[in-house]
């Protein structure tokens, strides 16, 4: 497709030098490489010296643990595990001091709007709903990402990531993706919208967008919270493990419940719209070296904390501002909220939701984070987050609206494999450059989880279970 | 005397600025541009994050779904552009990324370009710094990673290997800030000291060297060989992909011509 | 004793080889030949992943991975 004239000279001496490249058996190319090593290998043998021939660091001792069979995949699983239990537990403390220190601000708002005399409804909108969403999701938000991205980040320097790659291209050979898409999925857990963009890591396009349409089903640090919550509350009360443990062990879990969903819809594509055959695999397993601990943290905390702020300014600040709106504009006694809830609530009791359930993860298009919030803000009509710090408020807040196991173990469902937010959305056009792809990133996800979660609410109800 | 590609500095500044912004580059006022190339893992964005601090941002490339950070930090009061290419094994192959870096060290005029080798694994890296140095002269080897290879009893004759080499050899271990005054001490030798450098040019086998030879007559009778190193043109007609080729033949057209007298830039080539 | 060409494939954990010939095309030729694979190079096998595929090779000093279908278009003589 060249859009040169044809009759340029540099091109016509190119073609005329075809069979010159082509010569004797090995093209001239391989020979010009083959001849660049033979040079530095001479060269480094005469300026490296090797002092102690042949001795084995430790570390080399590494990898036989590390790939192998019996302890392979048990330690990934351990250091996953690890990781998610201290993004959530560290979490706890910084996310409780956060939250106090701007809650504690919304007084002295408050104390403002009515030394200025400010209407009661502009303080609504300003104090109770932009700002008290922006607290929420910043105190809730920041504190794990500020754990998860470094921590990820340190296994990445440590060199460990494409040992990951390696043990688990196999699997993802089967369903003819590549292997380095397990580390775009371990990239997703912190923010999909930076998975989707770390499948350029990726080198065939089909593999690429395989990474890139089913990123979703990693949970992200802003799906975390509604897990977090929902699994906390209920299932706490069962069992006597700490709550922190077993949210912990409830994440895993769901995680790979994701992780299933990957592997099946990889496969799916690959078998249908995105057929084609595998491609090769060239990963290079770099020595372990110790990371930088400091300027890890240091540099990430910068990152994630420029990022969590943006996307608490820009997007949690106006849907808190909408959702109060929403539910204190009265369409005749009803507000505006509970009416859509009362409009979306057939489809959402069918696949084992409520109505103000199924708005709230529509309404939270704008990132997964918003998405308790505003439905706290529903359930409790007067649009305003009342003080609860312990979950032991929310607890009472779903169950005096009709909340069962069914509707707490299928939000989570729903949490996991909607669609995806709307930076993430965003981050695929960028990447992909193509709407239709873009859309196929948004009806996958949306068709599965109405599907499952369709499924199981029936057998539910159909087998008396609820 | 032929001059190199990518050896511009006696072109006109308001052209430079043109091709840099191809290339996404903006610099402000006298910045100097240097690129930073080298192989993944060999602690690039290490030495990139040591140099520039908290003066960077990451975008993309133009036009394309890959990384491009730049930075800046500045030395003896001036400043320079750091561009952060992608880490690539070669500048021979395909991939989007090796087209980024090749395009931009052979195109995109730096002011020096500083290739990062891993001194754990020199054999591999030393191919993308040779291929660097037949591009353009104006390249300063930073051989990162010295403290990993002081953990495995590697030790390297740093002054055997820059007499081979004829260009400034800086070993680093930038995770500790080890050597990196010394690695912007040599860019700044390199760029306002204009301190003059020898490139090593690769020794290839008969049958390349005679195909070379071959294409010489036809090459330097070319307009083009006004502007880019036959040699390294005849290498490239060689091995290279059509669209490679094409690359070339473009950016010449944009190229306003000269006099091979004009063009002469320190540094002679054992051809 | 004559040496026999057999594919990197084949190549047990820890055993030396050296390339004879390469039968890979396309876009991993050019990979395997920037990372340093080219006749009369030395690669080592040092390692297999749980599922006993993708497989690392020590080349120049570095550790890389392939897949085996890959590697058995690598034919090697064995040291």
């Amino acid at each position: 497709m060249s859009t040169l004239n044809p009759l340029d000279p540099l091109l016509k001496i190119y073609s005329d030098t075809e069979s010159v490249r082509l010569s004797s058996g090995t093209p001239i190319a391989d020979r010009v490489v083959t001849d660049i090593f033979a040079y530095t290998e001479k060269l480094t043998q005469r300026v490296v010296l090797r002092e102690d021939c042949l001795q084995t660091s430790w570390k080399d001792n590494i990898d036989k643990i590390v790939i192998s069979r019996v302890f392979g995949y048990p330690l990934m699983l351990l250091l996953l595990g690890t990781v998610f239990w201290l993004t959530i537990a560290g979490a706890n403390v910084p996310s409780a001091m956060i939250a106090s220190v701007l809650f504690a601000f919304q007084d002295v708002l408050t104390h403002w709007f009515q030394l200025v005399q400010a209407p009661a409804w502009l303080h609504g909108v300003l104090v109770l709903g932009m700002y008290r969403t922006l607290a929420w999701v910043t105190a809730v938000m920041l504190p794990p990402m500020a754990i998860f991205f470094p921590l990820f980040t340190l296994l990445e320097d440590l060199g460990y990531l494409p040992r990951v790659a390696f043990n688990l291209d196999n699997m993802f050979k089967k369903a003819n993706a590549c292997g380095k898409q397990c580390l775009t999925m371990c990239m997703g857990f912190g923010c999909n919208a930076a998975g989707v963009v770390a499948a350029r890591i990726i080198d065939s396009p089909r593999e690429r967008l395989i990474a890139i349409l089913t990123n979703n089903f990693v949970p992200c640090n802003g799906r975390f919270p509604t897990l977090i919550a929902i699994a906390s509350i209920f299932m706490a009360s069962t069992l006597f493990l700490s709550q922190s443990l077993l949210a912990a062990g409830m994440i895993t879990l769901l995680v790979l419940l994701g992780v299933a969903f990957t592997f099946a819809v990889s496969w799916t594509l690959s078998k249908t719209i995105l057929k084609g055959e595998p491609s090769s695999l060239v990963l290079e397993l770099p020595p372990y070296r110790l990371p930088k601990v400091g300027a890890v943290f240091y540099r990430s905390l910068i990152d994630r904390t420029i990022f969590v702020l943006r996307r608490a300014l820009v997007v949690a600040a106006p849907a808190g501002a909408l959702t109060w709106i929403l539910a204190n504009v009265y369409i005749g006694n009803v507000s505006v909220i509970a009416y859509i809830a009362g409009v979306l609530d057939p489809i959402a009791k069918a696949i084992g939701l409520d109505g103000f359930i199924l708005m709230a993860f529509i309404l939270g298009l704008p990132a997964n984070e918003i998405v308790v919030p505003i439905l706290l803000m529903s359930y409790l009509s007067t649009g305003q987050l009342t003080e609860f710090n312990s979950l032991f408020e929310l607890k009472k807040v779903l169950l005096a609206n009709g909340w069962t196991w069914l509707t707490a173990f299928n939000t989570m469902l729903f949490a996991l494999l909607h669609w995806p937010c709307a930076t993430t959305l965003l981050s695929m056009y960028k990447e992909t450059g193509s709407k239709k792809w873009t859309f196929m990133g948004f009806i996958i996800p949306t068709v599965i989880a109405f599907s499952v979660c369709f499924i199981i609410a029936q057998a539910a109800y159909l087998l008396g279970l609820v | 005397m032929k001059l190199k590609l990518g050896d511009h500095s006696n072109a006109p500044n308001d052209h430079s600025r043109v091709m840099r912004e191809q290339f996404g580059i903006r610099t402000t006022g006298e910045q100097y541009v240097i690129a930073l190339a080298g192989n993944p893992n060999v602690g690039k964005s290490t030495v990139f994050n040591a140099l520039t601090g908290l003066h960077q941002h990451t975008g993309n490339w133009p036009g394309k779904t890959v990384d491009n950070a730049q930075g800046h930090y500045s030395y003896r009061n001036k400043s320079f552009l750091l561009v952060d290419l992608p880490g690539t094994y070669s500048l021979l192959a395909h991939s989007v990324e090796e087209e980024i870096a090749r395009d931009f060290i052979c195109f995109g005029q730096p002011d020096a370009t500083i290739v990062v080798l891993d001194a754990t694994s020199l054999e591999r890296n030393l191919n993308l710094a040779l291929q660097v140095m037949e591009i353009s002269s104006k390249v300063i080897i930073c051989v990162n990673l010295i403290d990993e290879a002081r953990k495995k009893k590697l030790s390297i004759n740093f002054g055997e290997l820059e007499k081979e080499l004829g260009v400034p050899i800086v070993p680093t271990a930038a995770r500790n800030g080890e050597g990196l005054s010394d690695l912007q001490k040599a860019v700044y030798s390199m760029v306002v000291e204009k301190k003059k450098t020898w490139p090593k040019q690769i020794p290839y086998s008969e049958e390349v060297e005679q195909a070379i030879s071959a294409l010489l007559p036809k090459v330097e009778a070319l307009s083009l060989a006004s502007l880019v190193n036959p040699k390294w043109l005849a290498l490239r007609l060689l091995d290279s992909d059509v669209s490679f080729i094409e690359t070339i033949s473009r950016y010449a057209a944009t190229q306003p011509q000269k006099t091979v007298a004009s063009q002469r830039q320190g540094g002679e080539f054992i051809l | 004793m004559k040496m026999l060409s057999v594919p990197l494939s084949t190549l047990k954990l820890g055993e030396k080889s050296n390339v004879v010939h390469l039968n890979v095309i396309g876009l991993l030729r050019r990979r395997i030949l920037d990372l340093g694979i080219v006749p009369g190079t030395v690669l080592t096998c040092i390692g297999k992943a749980p599922a006993g595929d993708p497989i690392a090779y020590l080349v120049r000093g570095a550790v890389i991975a392939l897949r085996s279908e890959d590697a058995s278009l690598i034919v090697v003589e064995q040291v």
